[in-house]
């Protein structure tokens, strides 16, 4: 057991998801209880073309997938006013996923690409990427710290936070920002397909087991970690790919979840 | 200093007119009934009080001041539509993180919350209420639960919008006389709208009836008569009044406004 300590890839692996299921957990607990995990869903499909056009120009693909999330989170908040956001989400989603397939069809010079990005390449991340998503996770705890109070009131009683002066518009707007950025530390974890596994999962259960906001949002990060801790050791003892477990985790914490009568 | 004035105020809606030239008055620490069909204007006339519809003509005053968004003095009871999905924290979650709700911040409660929760949920005896998550709680109780979030900010004057929805008789008087106690306790003018006056008989100082635009205010024998409410509604309106009970009928079914309404069947044209 402690030699999976022993490889570098491991520890910064370890290192990784920690930093990412923290945030996973605490956006994802405020995603579930504002009805918006689709949000999230499609944030994510908006990073692949991203990361694959970023690419094609020769940047990191990181900084492609944090800037077209972003742009798809401000999108999705500008759109949401008119049009029906279910549909909005979707042709967003759609659209994305069109795009970075016509990316990867010009960028043929690394295959392995589309695979890692759709489904996530923990075992593959470097030193220097655990620093970056380090400071992402500082950048988006602290928005959400500083727009929790309202976020929490606008989210369980919209009429009455608006009538005390809450902007529903803007605070939606900026959770949506904060949401972008946690999606596309996300993807590093469990790719653009899965981000649900991690965002949605844990924060559902804790949503139906906690009854004060500081327990169900502590246990929705406590959930996200021990499913990311528990999936790298079964990955690494079992060889199968730690998003599978991921996943599979955290459905089965789910389900659990609903045994409980709420 | 009345506690809201309506100087001939016009409020628009998606360019229809919902209230036009309405004008009224309500005297602080005075429980007024309001009154009329769906799509009178009652709800509008609570946002424009607040400050979130802005009036087409004519002038509002508030506690002495035009509305504003975010006035701590009034406290708001919206007319409930459903909960979120995942609606299994508590009562008291609710209220905690409401106390200064609109400020930016982390959603931790401070022990000032805590203890002014505390203060007005015994207040309104709902201690116990709020310990349990909310999808558990009936109707009545959830109402005793937002009133005692109401009291949060002390207020001069509360607005509660249809808080007797799928009550049964006895619940409804039972929130009607709460709001009416602690409203004389605290000198706290009540706008309280309902689908029917006879919950409201006893405990209501004055009525106001909302129809067509306009509306009609003054004590029960003033307003419920055939005369005043039929032009108010411009048909032919009749009251009948009978054992301790008013019932309000109109030919054209246009004070009607319980007959969509699944939890109001039975009571079809009572005023």
């Amino acid at each position: 057991m402690a030699d999976i300590f022993a490889y570098e890839f491991m520890r910064n692996a370890f290192a990784a998801t920690t930093i990412v299921a923290i945030v996973a957990g605490a956006i994802g607990y405020f995603l579930v209880l504002r009805g918006e995990a689709f949000a999230g869903h499609a944030l994510a499909h908006v990073g692949f073309p991203g990361a694959t056009g970023a690419a094609l120009i020769g940047i990191p693909p990181l900084a492609g997938l944090v800037a077209f999330t972003v742009l798809a989170g401000l999108g999705i908040s500008l759109l949401g006013q008119r049009a029906n956001r279910d549909v909005a989400i979707g042709i967003v989603l759609t659209l994305s996923l069109g795009l970075g397939l016509l990316f990867l069809h010009f960028y043929t010079a690394y295959a392995g690409m589309a695979t890692g990005l759709l489904f996530g390449n923990v075992l593959g991340i470097s030193q220097q990427t655990v620093w970056i998503l380090f400071g992402m996770a500082i950048v988006t705890l602290a928005g959400l710290a500083v727009i929790s109070r309202p976020l929490l009131f606008a989210s369980l009683q919209p009429e009455l936070a608006e009538a005390r002066g809450v902007s529903l518009q803007r605070l939606s707007s900026l959770f949506m920002l904060i949401v972008a950025l946690a999606t596309a530390e996300a993807i590093q974890i469990v790719g653009v397909l899965l981000v649900f596994s991690l965002m949605v999962a844990p924060a559902a259960a804790a949503l139906r087991l906690g009854r004060h906001f500081l327990t169900g949002f502590g246990l929705a990060i406590g959930l996200a970690v021990a499913i990311g801790w528990a999936s790298l050791v079964l990955a690494y003892f079992t060889d199968w790919p730690t998003s599978f477990w991921i996943t599979g985790l955290g459905g089965l914490i789910y389900l659990l979840s609903l045994l409980r009568r709420v | 200093m009345s506690a809201v004035v309506f100087d001939r105020v016009t409020v628009s809606h998606g360019g229809a007119p919902v209230l036009s030239e309405v004008s009224l008055s309500v005297a602080p620490g005075e429980f007024v009934g309001v009154l009329g069909p769906n799509g009178a204007g009652k709800t509008t006339m609570m946002r424009a009080i607040l400050g979130l519809i802005p009036v087409a003509a004519g002038r509002i005053n508030v506690l002495g001041a035009p509305p504003r968004r975010g006035n701590a003095a009034i406290g708001y009871v919206p007319q409930f539509r459903h909960l979120q999905p995942p609606a299994c924290i508590s009562g008291e979650t609710l209220l905690l993180n409401s106390t200064r709700g609109e400020r930016w911040g982390l959603a931790a409660p401070s022990r000032d919350d805590h203890a002014a929760v505390a203060h007005a949920l015994e207040r309104i005896g709902a201690t116990e209420i709020a310990r349990r998550p909310i999808n558990r709680l009936s109707g009545g109780e959830r109402q005793r639960l937002y009133i005692a979030q109401a009291l949060l900010g002390a207020p001069k004057l509360m607005l509660l919008d249809e808080p007797l929805i799928s009550l049964d008789p006895a619940r409804q008087r039972a929130i009607v006389e709460l709001v009416r106690k602690i409203a004389h306790e605290l000198g706290i003018a009540v706008l309280f709208s309902a689908h029917e006056v006879n919950p409201l008989l006893g405990a209501i100082d004055k009525v106001l009836y909302l129809g067509a635009g306009h509306a009609a205010i003054g004590t029960i024998d003033e307003v419920v008569n055939e005369t005043v409410l039929s032009t108010l509604y411009r048909t032919k309106v009749r009251v009948l009044r009978s054992d301790g009970h008013i019932f309000v009928l109109a030919e054209d079914g246009v004070l009607d406004g319980h007959g969509h309404h699944p939890d109001h069947e039975g009571q079809i044209y009572e005023g």
